[in-house]
């Protein structure tokens, strides 16, 4: 066990912290989120001087590379994606911690060669026999690669203070019984807390920035509930089609790949009760709470809507329908876009809707959360003074422009009485840093601290898969979804749910 | 864009920023905190550019107060008639600030607060910044007494070594120092290195602690006094030619050794842990504008600085 540090005090803020010797292997690392995401991050951690001297990087994949080869690879994914600038003094010591094992996920002989180039890093990098192991693979081959590193041995700490830790990316399933399989592969091999969950959402500040917004402050809290609130929007809408990403995307569709896990999250996030302190495991507690008592409110035809984008012209581009995308088969019944009407059945939140939207090529990349409160009980004006008056609303935007906006009710100036919608807006990147570190940076740094608390738990995954099945299902046996044109804020039917409630969207 | 505003007062001042808000939309919003800047002559532009470098973290109002010296205000025929010149930089002359800068003969400077009063941002905190010699007791100051933070830099002292005692003296919760700020490198590279001689368990005693350095810093001492006061022992400063710290070595009682070093401008150190390969770390000298950077991070008193400073530094041997 570690023994204490006596150049560390609790109360020195300036020492960041460092991770311990360790390595990380990534397997499918030839991947675009592994060259866009995961080596810039890794670079920008080793910039900012978070990680130990003795770090390794392995990369594992079906290529005929070098060692140089790959480093290769890294330094160009580095130089086009990272976010700090480019140090040749970091570059030269991270990339003598590289090394490459070409190899199938599905041989377990290959497995062995990893298992010696790790051992071989043991002894000559320094890194301690911890490593963490991460599968930037699809969810098919979990199953094969935890079956390799236990073969090899590689699942198992070679000494006792030593840790071994496997990451995942979502999707984590495709329903509820799929994931529960894939689980099970992973935590066959792994015990549950060696397992993390990324889902890079949690790893923004502005999610973050909601619990210290609703739990550090005595203004909101108060009036967030069903007393005051009217309904909660929460919305995450790409203005991108599917792109490259056809085989990933169809079958999965919109719901499965942003709502069970994204947005069910930020809802988890804005409907949960206090926890009792920010460790990992009171914050899990109380998100599986809200989870628990989240359901469909109402009839699955009446609370969800879906659609899928056709072509035409959108920002002054002419862009592709879903089904001319390539590699999407003519019969797809993918969604492009999905909304539903969740109630939460809590004393806190009874009776009071919580939409939430997602889809692609919509009017503008963003993603945001908006509590809509209720009108005023009474209104001392003439209607007519009052006429422009919407209801108030906090809306903590997520991306881009990471802030929080309120909109209340203003006098005009004048001698007539008329009040008016006004913003009060605060962004954060007026009031800190530029220079806030990309999600990612902070989640393998908390993978190699071993600090859990943003990583989403089984539980919570099987939760959201048991809000989302029965509309999946309802959607499969009801043919293809209706459409909608690029640029716009999706189908009608989706804009119909909330006029059934005499409510609309708001355009974010 | 640069505003002058010749010949004028503080109120003036602060009319001219809420004008220039409504002409140019949101100017003064977001802004966190103010920093009152006190620097003469050459270190005016130094000191803003590094402020401007630092707003980029953390957006603030920047408000220098440069003291003129005798023969400018001669050479204007004003010397009889003391007056406040003002000059305010907005939008790309001020990085994602605004600069007031004031300049005024010594009878305006010497009380400081009533000049930047009317200028601060109402309930941000203030933050005072001493860019070249700060005089023994800061903090006996109009300016030091009002401010939240007060940040000095005994390497731009022209006695650095005297410097950092006279702050060891007069420290009052609140006091930084960029001499402290340029060490946290070293110390990270060097608790990080300790994180590994702790996870094989107790940390063996230490008996002796020596740290290499050039004679004109202040860095080598309070890295001295850090570690002294940390590992409970008394610190040995050795003095070598270049800049800055070169060296650190932690002796344990099991006769093995910890060694930090860095050859003189390089960016990169080596690190030798027991019972590890010698292995490079990233080490860079880091600019003032980082360090200040830094030191507005937290605008709580830094207590661990002000032990180092006040129980730590007495330890430390051949200063």
């Amino acid at each position: 066990m570690t023994a204490a540090n006596p150049l560390r005090d609790r109360r020195d803020k300036r020492l960041p912290r460092i991770a311990g010797p360790c390595g990380l292997i990534i397997f499918g690392v030839t991947g675009d989120l592994s060259r866009k995401k995961l080596m810039p991050a890794v670079y920008d951690l080793a910039n900012r001087g978070l990680l130990p001297p003795s770090f390794a990087l392995v990369g594992f994949a079906r290529r005929d590379w070098e060692h140089q080869d790959f480093a290769a690879e890294v330094h160009d994914a580095v130089r086009e994606h990272a976010r700090t600038p480019f140090r040749e003094s970091t570059w030269a010591q991270l990339a003598a911690g590289f090394r490459f094992v070409p190899g199938e996920l599905t041989n377990p002989d290959d497995f062995h060669r990893l298992a010696e180039t790790v051992a071989e890093l043991d002894d000559r990098q320094g890194t301690g026999g911890n490593h963490a192991f991460y599968l930037s693979i699809p969810p098919r081959l979990f199953a094969p690669v935890a079956h390799g590193l236990e073969t090899s041995g590689l699942a198992d700490p070679s000494r006792p203070e030593a840790w071994r830790r496997v990451v995942i990316e979502k999707p984590f399933g495709h329903d509820l019984e799929s994931a529960q399989e894939l689980n099970d592969a992973i935590e066959r091999v792994f015990p549950p807390e060696s397992v993390f969950r990324i889902d890079h959402y949690l790893g923004k500040e502005t999610v973050q920035n909601l619990l210290a917004l609703r739990f550090a402050n005595q203004l909101f809290e108060p009036v967030w509930n069903n007393h005051y609130v009217d309904h909660v929007q929460i919305t995450m809408a790409e203005d991108i089609g599917i792109g490259s990403r056809a085989g990933y995307y169809d079958g999965i569709g919109a719901a499965r790949d942003v709502v069970q896990n994204h947005l069910l999250q930020l809802l988890a996030l804005v409907a949960m009760e206090e926890p009792v302190s920010f460790d990992a495991r009171s914050l899990r507690t109380e998100k599986e709470k809200v989870l628990q008592a989240v359901r469909i409110g109402g009839h699955i035809d009446e609370a969800s809507a879906r659609g899928r984008y056709t072509a035409g012209w959108q920002g002054g581009e002419q862009v592709r329908a879903y089904l001319e995308e390539e590699g999407i088969p003519a019969d797809s019944t993918t969604e492009t876009y999905a909304a539903l009407r969740l109630e939460v059945d809590t004393r806190r939140w009874a009776g009071v809707p919580f939409y939430l939207r997602a889809g692609k090529r919509l009017g503008r990349r963003v993603t945001e959360v908006a509590v809509v409160f209720r009108r005023a009980p009474h209104l001392p004006f003439d209607a007519t003074d009052t006429s422009e008056l919407g209801q108030n609303a906090l809306v903590v935007r997520v991306q881009p422009d990471e802030g929080v906006t309120i909109r209340f009710g203003s006098k005009v100036p004048g001698t007539a009485m008329e009040v008016r919608d006004v913003t009060m807006d605060f962004g954060y990147g007026h009031a800190f840093t530029q220079d806030s570190p990309e999600a990612y940076e902070r989640l393998i740094l908390d993978v190699l601290l071993g600090d859990p608390p943003l990583f989403p738990h089984q539980r919570e995954v099987e939760l959201g898969w048991q809000v989302l099945d029965p509309v999946l299902e309802h959607w499969a046996t009801s043919g293809p979804p209706p459409s909608y044109a690029p640029g716009t804020w999706g189908p009608q039917e989706s804009d119909d749910m909330l006029a059934r409630d005499g409510r609309t969207w708001r355009r974010p | 864009m640069i505003i002058e505003l010749p010949a004028t007062s503080s109120a003036a001042v602060a009319r001219a920023l809420v004008d220039l808000r409504e002409q140019y939309g949101a100017v003064a919003l977001g802004r966190v905190l103010t920093l009152v800047v006190l620097a003469d002559g050459a270190d005016v532009e130094q000191a803003i550019t590094a402020a401007n470098h630092a707003s980029h973290e953390h957006p603030l109002r920047v408000i220098v107060v440069r003291r003129s010296d005798v023969d400018d205000e001669r050479r204007h025929g004003h010397a009889d008639r003391p007056h406040l010149d003002a000059q305010v930089r907005l939008g790309g002359d001020a990085g994602a600030s605004e600069v007031v800068l004031l300049s005024a003969a010594a009878t305006l400077t010497d009380d400081v607060s009533s000049l930047v009063t009317p200028l601060l941002l109402p309930d941000a905190p203030i933050v005072a910044w001493w860019a070249g010699e700060a005089g023994a007791h800061p903090v006996e100051t109009t300016i030091g007494a009002m401010a939240h933070r007060r940040i000095t830099d005994a390497a731009s002292c022209h006695a650095p070594l005297v410097a950092i005692r006279d702050r060891a003296e007069s420290y009052r919760a609140g006091d930084g120092d960029l001499t402290w700020a340029r060490l946290t490198l070293w110390r990270a590279a060097l608790a990080g290195a300790m994180d590994v001689v702790a996870s094989r368990g107790d940390v063996p005693g230490v008996s002796v602690v020596e740290v290499h350095g050039s004679s004109s810093s202040a860095s080598v001492d309070l890295l001295g006094a850090w570690l002294a006061w940390a590992l409970r022992t008394s610190a040995l400063v050795r003095r070598v030619p270049g800049h800055g710290v070169s060296a650190v070595r932690i002796g344990f009682d099991d006769g093995t050794d910890l060694v930090l070093e860095r050859a003189a401008e390089a960016e990169v150190a080596q690190l030798s842990v027991p019972d590890q390969p010698t292995r490079p770390v990233a080490l860079a000298p880091r600019s003032d504008a980082d360090c200040l950077a830094e030191e507005l991070r937290r605008l709580e008193p830094d207590e661990v600085y002000g032990e180092v400073l006040v129980r730590g530094l007495p330890r430390v041997i051949g200063g």
